[in-house]
């Protein structure tokens, strides 16, 4: 957890390019991007147009073979190697033979935490995703919903001032899914943390972010950047989702969308 | 709770059941048809053996058992270690895989002379070598096939933590391999009790099953033969369920299903 420095941005890419030698495929090119301390960001885009590539340069777990990345000023290896960031991927990735529990204090285990204040953690996060009953199950006895609120809840255990999510929604049904995003939402205002999240939903798009990227297809770039002008986080309550200007988001996220392409994979839910 | 406990007993009673049938018609077969000692001894003779010679018969089976025991500790503790190292290094890969494969065609028991006559004939090392011998090939190969089972995103996710190589190694790689191990070891135990009994034939201290076959066999001593051969049998299934056990154990998974299994 780094030091939250407000005028540190948390994450700048300048001119990121990323080709996968693995059939010469240009995933990304030339993507600008500001994430400023504590602001939400959402990616959208047909699939395939680079969003969880992107999401993987900022995490360090792939390497851009073009332009500059920044997390909080300094290399995105560093901030990696500093832990400034959770990250939650597109599939729940829990290790089956921990606990549900011991899932959600791995992290905090792999970084000394001592085993009395993991357990308080992980009991709260728990509470927070709603599964406290599961916590002594296996992953593999929850459904893959429940998994994914899981991992969740393991990519907020150290309170990084950076979340990255990939689509940490999608396997929800519309209920939890709603419900889910009002927590999100709650916890960003509560730790002021920077989200990069994926999705592929404009509504949830629009209800969470500041900002919404919206993406073109192959190679990847930015189409647009659009400005959700919502009220901040903690103003943002179920009631927004039927508001006008909820709504006018949402077609315009729409329109931008399908502008750059034929909207493949992009849903309107 | 029915169904698991009447499954059970099925599973249990049903090669029980078979068992006892086959027996008797051995018995029938035997003293009906008047067929001599030396081809067949009778299921009878052979209990009449075993009661007679039990005190031997114990020490047999623990001479053995001690031998294939100490091979199976060994060969295993070896070829896990082997395997670790072979996983973290490329080249001792390339180094150990044709050795490993070229152990895994010779017949281990062809090297019971040759080890014999190495350690001596008053010594158990040679039989310890070859059990060790015979359980190092497949420890090593489920063990190094195990390690190699982890996914791109458990990875992924020990980077994103910014663990260690030994962090990994505790939290993501052992684990994942801890099934394929414990195959490892369980095809194992019996190659060990195979390659301890069998060793003894070809020479060295007396008193363990091995031995103690062959010298029946050679004295006419058919049903006594027999008798040490079903303490071999007795020895053979005790490794398998032990290690069967330690495998049940050690898999947290098979522990919960087993507790929600008895709850239900
Ligand atoms: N390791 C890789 N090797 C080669 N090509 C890759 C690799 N990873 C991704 N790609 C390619 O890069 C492009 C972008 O992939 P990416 O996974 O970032 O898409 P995405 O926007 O997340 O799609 P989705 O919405 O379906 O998850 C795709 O064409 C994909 O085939
Ligand atoms: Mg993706």
């Amino acid at each position: 957890m780094s030091p939250l420095d407000e005028t540190t941005d948390a994450v700048v890419a300048t001119g990121v390019g990323k080709v996968f030698p693995a059939g010469n495929v240009t995933a990304l090119e030339g993507v600008d991007l500001v994430v400023r301390s504590g602001e939400f960001v959402s990616l959208i885009g047909p699939s395939g147009c680079g969003k969880s590539t992107l999401l993987r340069l900022i995490a360090d777990l792939d390497a851009p073979t073009s332009g500059t990345l920044t997390v909080f000023g300094k290399s995105a290896e560093k901030a990696r190697i500093d832990q400034d960031y959770g990250i939650a991927f597109q599939q729940a990735g829990l290790l089956p033979w921990r606990t549900v529990s011991a899932n959600i204090e791995l992290p905090l285990e792999l970084h000394g935490v001592g085993k009395a204040a993991r357990k308080q953690r992980s009991a709260e996060l728990l509470s927070l995703v709603g599964l406290t009953d599961f916590a002594d199950r296996f992953p593999d006895q929850l459904s893959g919903g429940m998994q994914q609120r899981i991992a969740i809840a393991r990519a907020l255990a150290e309170q990084p001032s950076l979340l990255l999510m990939d689509e940490p929604f999608g396997a929800l049904d519309e209920m939890t899914r709603e419900r889910m995003q009002t927590e999100l939402s709650n916890i960003c205002a509560e730790t002021g943390a920077a989200v990069v999240f994926v999705t592929h939903s404009i509504p949830e798009a629009v209800f969470l972010s500041d900002r919404v990227v919206v993406m073109s297809p192959r190679p990847g770039r930015i189409e647009t950047v659009l400005s959700m002008d919502l009220g901040s986080a903690s103003e943002r309550a179920e009631s927004l989702r039927e508001d006008t200007a909820f709504f006018e988001m949402v077609t315009a996220v729409r329109e931008a969308l399908h502008q750059g392409a034929p909207a493949r994979g992009v849903d309107d839910r | 709770m029915n169904g698991p406990a009447s499954s059970a007993a099925l599973r249990i009673g049903a090669p029980v059941a078979l068992g006892v049938v086959v027996l008797v018609a051995w018995q029938l077969l035997v003293t009906l048809a008047g067929i001599d000692d030396y081809l067949l001894p009778s299921p009878l003779s052979i209990v009449e053996q075993m009661i007679e010679f039990w005190p031997a018969l114990i020490a047999a089976i623990a001479s053995t058992g001690l031998n294939a025991l100490i091979g199976l500790v060994v060969g295993s503790i070896v070829g896990i270690a082997a395997a670790l190292v072979a996983s973290l290094s490329r080249f001792f890969d390339q180094l150990t895989a044709p050795i490993v494969a070229a152990l895994a065609v010779v017949p281990i028991v062809a090297l019971a002379p040759v080890l014999n006559t190495m350690f001596g004939a008053d010594s158990e090392v040679g039989r310890r070598t070859m059990a060790g011998l015979a359980v190092f090939v497949p420890v090593f190969i489920n063990t190094l096939r195990g390690l190699q089972q982890t996914r791109p995103v458990h990875r992924d996710l020990m980077r994103a933590y910014a663990a260690t190589r030994p962090q990994t190694l505790r939290v993501l790689t052992l684990p994942a391999a801890r099934g394929y191990i414990f195959t490892g070891i369980r095809i194992a135990s019996s190659l060990a009790v195979i390659s301890a009994l069998v060793a003894e034939y070809f020479g060295g201290p007396r008193g363990g099953l091995g031995s103690l076959i062959s010298t029946s066999a050679s004295t006419s001593a058919y049903a006594r033969a027999w008798a040490y051969v079903v303490g071999g049998i007795v020895l053979g299934l005790i490794f398998f369920l032990v290690t069967a056990a330690l495998e049940r154990l050690a898999s947290p998974m098979s522990r919960s299903l087993t507790v929600t299994g008895r709850s239900k």
